[in-house]
């Protein structure tokens, strides 16, 4: 029996606020799982690219409270509201793990704290020579931070699913596709910011190896995405938001076409740097303007 | 209303669709009591509804479901016309409720689905997972606005504003199981009259636990825009498949990154 659903909900009105909320905590987390990942390859030169992904975490995780404090309806100076339940009489600490809204103010605190240590040891290490924190301290914060930057990356999709929308809470596809896309988006920022550090040039053809992988997963999970929408009856939804759609695919499909011819990785020099930054930077672009058109496709086709 | 309200029983609304005459007088006390201005004023110009759809300014809302057939209705078929006094379900399981990240909506002492307006801080989570449309934004306040089922006025021993208004006693407020014992004579009575398609909405547990605010309806749920019991899910069942999805990915992509990462560096 194909399973129709029904839906005679009203849409919560999350519009831009939340769009450009949902594309920086992809890439915040994005980014932080990166930068883990690559101080963990085993070749110390890749230390550059993984602070490149430090730095840029902990700017786009400041942008999220803000965001997400600018959408609230009520003054914003009830932004704690989420983590501090004030009922009078009974006030106490709030977390409804059910609730993806309550998870997520809570993730957001702690991950802000390993996204600020973390780049705050980059920063000392670039200036000292030396990190202040011993590299194994470094690591254990780094997989530990990782952990919540994976949950920040991801749980906006879940959020979007636990409710009664048409379409988002007709897939469990969206924790996962929002993953993917903020790890591929992340890898395309750090590629464009390498101009600012060409000793993270190292990095760069496995960055795009990686991101390969990233948009092979983004790219299944769209599938899955379509086919489950379709399934509950709503598909007319999302085809009315087709050219976002294409958007979102030309950039998967830039970054798969990317992998295939890595650009080597000159020695040195900025000069060396320039034809392969050419080619990069347009591939990174689409990419990040995907993750963009994705995630608005995805919030504005329920609404 | 010859008892007493008292805190800790259950209170709700037994909503008889086939006595109602669309007189909209619920909508009016509603808006009365509880100080409501009402939207700027619309003109749909194709129904007797003017009112359009529950929101936060409108807690009562006469649907009018306005399917005519050309030839005349036969005599005791009053399938063509329907209207229903709607309202917040108040759910036994209530979708706000699950989702509502700041502990704004509680249930009362009398059983009730209620927003505390001082703990809301306007997230909209409620909107996207009321399976009812019935929660609107305050303009003013910036917060959640819904039915408080009278609150205010059950703390002070009356019935709801609508309830004493209806002239023809399609809303009838009481304590929850003596409404569902009159509402089960209403339907036997409906079905002995030849009435097959006379239903109850929310009066057993297939639809989100149970209904305090529950319906007598002339004809299936969809056509008044309420999901029928297969359709009536909480916003929770996705949780599980959205996080095994997150997870699985989660996974995939690290050891996918540590792969990538590791290969050698060529020069
Ligand atoms: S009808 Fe909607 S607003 Fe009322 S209790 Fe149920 S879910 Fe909450
Ligand atoms: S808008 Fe208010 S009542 Fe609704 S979920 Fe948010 S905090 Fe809770």
């Amino acid at each position: 029996m194909v399973f129709l659903a029904e839906h005679f909900v009203r849409a919560p009105q999350w519009t831009w606020y939340i769009l450009f909320y949902f594309f920086f905590a992809g890439l915040a987390g994005g980014a932080y799982v990166l930068g883990t990942l690559l101080r963990l390859s085993g070749d110390p030169r890749d230390e550059h690219a993984s602070k490149l992904g430090y730095y840029v975490a902990l700017p786009a995780l400041v942008l999220c409270p803000i965001l997400l404090t600018a959408d609230l309806g009520a003054s914003w100076s009830r932004f704690w509201h989420m983590l501090i339940d004030v009922t009078p009489g009974e006030t106490s600490p709030i977390l409804h793990y059910w609730s993806p809204m309550s998870t997520g103010a809570w993730a957001l605190l702690i991950f802000g704290v390993f996204a600020f240590v973390s780049a705050a040891d980059a920063w000392l290490a670039d200036r000292r020579g030396a990190p202040l924190l011993p590299p194994a301290v470094g690591r254990v914060i780094g997989i530990a931070g990782s952990l919540f930057a994976l949950f920040i990356a991801s749980y906006t999709g879940v959020l979007l699913s636990v409710s009664n929308q048409p379409v988002w809470s007709d897939t469990w596809t969206l924790g996962g596709l929002f993953l993917a896309s903020g790890l591929s988006g992340a890898a395309a920022l750090i590629t464009l910011l390498v101009r600012y550090r060409s000793e993270a040039v190292v990095s760069l053809a496995r960055l795009r190896v990686a991101d390969g992988y990233f948009s092979i997963l983004e790219l299944v999970l769209l599938v899955a995405f379509f086919i489950t929408v379709a399934l509950a009856g709503e598909a007319t939804r999302i085809v009315s938001w087709f050219p976002l759609w294409i958007v979102a695919l030309v950039g998967i499909v830039a970054s798969l076409l990317g992998v295939r011819r890595p650009a080597r990785a000159p020695v040195t020099g900025e000069t060396a740097a320039a034809p392969l930054a050419i080619e990069a930077t347009v591939v990174s672009v689409l990419v990040l303007v995907a993750v963009l058109a994705m995630r608005a496709a995805v919030i504005f086709s329920a609404q | 209303m010859a008892q007493s309200i008292q805190a800790g029983q259950s209170y709700g609304f037994f909503t008889d669709t086939s006595v109602c005459i669309g007189c909209k007088a619920c909508e009016v006390a509603c808006k009365e009591w509880n100080q409501l201005q009402g939207d700027s004023p619309a003109f749909l110009a194709d129904s007797f509804d003017n009112t359009g759809s529950l929101d936060a300014q409108n807690w009562r809302h006469v649907q009018f479901v306005e399917h005519v057939p050309d030839e005349s209705a036969t005599a005791g078929n009053g399938t063509a016309w329907l209207m229903m006094s709607d309202v917040c379900k108040h759910c036994k399981h209530a979708s706000c409720m699950e989702v509502c990240p700041t502990g704004a909506i509680i249930r009362t002492e009398f059983d009730t689905v209620f927003i505390q307006q001082d703990v809301c801080n306007g997230c909209r989570n409620c909107i996207a997972a009321c399976p009812y449309s019935v929660i609107g934004m305050n303009q003013q306040t910036g917060t959640a606005h819904k039915c408080t089922l009278c609150y205010d006025r059950l703390q002070g021993g009356l019935e709801p504003a609508c309830a004493k208004a209806c002239p023809t006693q399609s809303i009838q407020f009481g304590p929850l199981a003596d409404l569902q014992k009159a509402a089960d004579v209403r339907l036997a009575t409906l079905h002995s009259q030849g009435q097959t398609q006379a239903q109850l909405y929310g009066r057993d547990e297939s639809v989100y636990g149970g209904l305090n605010a529950f319906f007598l309806l002339m004809d299936k749920p969809e056509t008044y825009g309420l999901p029928n019991a297969d359709n009536a899910r909480l916003p929770s069942r996705n949780d599980a498949g959205g996080y095994l999805a997150a997870l699985v990915t989660g996974v995939l992509a690290v050891v996918a990154g540590l792969v990538a990462f590791r290969r050698r560096v060529t020069r």
